[in-house]
């Protein structure tokens, strides 16, 4: 049986391990940290990592339609391409700082790439 | 079939369904998102019934330990009885056995609840003045170690409730509270973590019960207690937390003051400031905060920055009731 993408990358202990990473990166990040401003911190993080299991091909049910209306507010607020880029970075170096090979990280950046329109209601 | 009994009405839950499944088809919305177990969007707690273990998988432990769970990852083992989280609507008469000063503002608050009543040192409970007018107020209290509950009550400037408390409240009054709420308190299980707290003004209530119960379980790893306020006159329990740290050699007493000198004995800065300096990295740490709702969320995502896992940061802000 081959293992699926989620597998590879470690699976469910990875995600908690990435997530508290990749958050870091974001609200360290100036060029998209003002969409994270008064954020339930707790909240943001467990729908960081429902993000991230998706990108890695994990379980997930998330439909464009829920992306849309997920980030709607935020794209009322100006978020636009280069924001979706500079997550698309942060996820990169996440995963590049847990030493995970970069055929992985190409097919979980495609995965995430996938859901650009609808996160950018276009 | 398995019997789901939410808001007075029951459900049958057929094998496989998932108590979100099974809420959604009969018309009862509950709020979801990822429907896999991850955003928590679903979480609901469990007041009869045990539960399967993959719904809680995720959750900090200490929404685990009150039987909160994922609805949408939940397949009943058991008939069970699950609420939304709502609580602190229950009332529990409770009389008032003392009132004493901490410092000119702040006053501890002593009553023994009519009932036995189950807390953690850390949460906080509704004290009713009456029927509709209600405010939170964090345990100070250790349930192993003290034998009633305490408040630690501030003088708010036109508090509604502060002043009845401070003004009106005697010994011998009775009062009703709500059950206690929260899920800012210590959970054993990992001796060596190191665990920082900070507090600003009466927000030093949970942090000391906190303390008190991490260190009465044998906590082994530093425990680091930062209280901050204006001046020393809007500290307290200044000699008991110094005293406490002579009694426990891993635990530390840092009171700061932000306005003017700090005399011998006191650190002069913002208490936020003066903990994350000292601190340093705070990977592996766990992070206790309570008191002004701006420092609380500076430091949420201060410490978190400085290496704190999400996870492992509690907090319980005031906020302020609104007029």
């Amino acid at each position: 049986m081959s293992d699926t993408l989620y597998d590879k990358i470690g699976g469910d202990a990875a995600v908690n391990v990435a997530v508290d990473i990749f958050y870091r990166k974001v609200l360290a990040d100036d060029r998209i940290s003002r969409f994270f401003d008064g954020v339930d911190m707790d909240r943001q993080a467990a729908k960081q990592k429902a993000f991230l299991t998706m990108a890695f091909g994990g379980p997930n049910k998330y439909t464009g339609e829920d992306m849309r209306r997920g980030h709607a507010h935020l794209v009322a607020k100006g978020l636009n391409d280069s924001h979706f880029d500079a997550v698309m970075e942060n996820i990169a170096a996440t995963l590049t700082e847990l030493n995970v090979p970069g055929d992985l990280i190409a097919q979980a950046a495609a995965i995430a790439e996938s859901t650009r329109k609808d996160v950018l209601g276009k | 079939m398995k019997r789901i009994v939410y808001e007075g009405q029951s459900y049958g839950c057929s094998e496989n369904e998932t108590v979100l499944e099974c809420l959604n088809s009969h018309g009862v919305p509950i709020p979801s998102s990822c429907k896999a177990g991850v955003c928590q969007t679903c979480l609901m707690r469990a007041t009869k019934g045990n539960l399967p273990p993959e719904s809680q998988k995720g959750l900090k432990p200490t929404l685990a330990e009150q039987n909160y769970f994922l609805a949408c990852s939940c397949r009943p083992i058991d008939d069970m009885e699950i609420s939304t989280p709502e609580p602190g609507q229950g009332k529990i008469p409770a009389k008032v056995i003392g009132i004493e000063p901490l410092n000119s503002d702040i006053v501890c608050v002593k009553l023994n609840p009519d009932i036995p009543f189950q807390y953690r040192a850390g949460q906080y409970i509704n004290f009713f003045k009456d029927a509709a007018t209600s405010r939170s107020y964090s345990l100070a209290s250790v349930a192993r170690l003290d034998d009633c509950i305490k408040l630690h009550v501030r003088r708010i400037p036109r508090g509604t409730v502060s002043t009845w408390i401070h003004e009106s409240l005697a010994p011998g009054d009775r009062v009703d509270i709500s059950e206690a709420i929260g899920d800012c308190f210590y959970v054993p299980g990992n001796p060596e973590q190191g665990l920082l707290l900070i507090g600003t003004g009466s927000g030093l209530a949970p942090l000391y019960g906190i303390i008190r119960d991490a260190l009465a379980d044998g906590h082994k790893g530093p425990i680091r207690l930062y209280h901050g306020s204006l001046n020393v006159e809007g500290l307290y329990l200044i000699e008991e937390l110094r005293k406490l740290s002579l009694e426990h050699e891993n635990f530390s007493y840092s009171p700061c003051i932000s306005e003017g000198e700090a005399p011998e004995g006191f650190y002069q800065g913002i208490v936020l400031d003066v903990a994350l300096k000292q601190t340093g990295t705070l990977s592996g740490w766990r992070v206790y905060l309570c008191g002004n709702p701006d420092m609380v969320n500076a430091a949420k995502k201060k410490t978190f920055l400085a290496g704190a896992s999400m996870r492992d940061i509690y907090a319980d802000p005031f906020v302020p009731a609104a007029s």
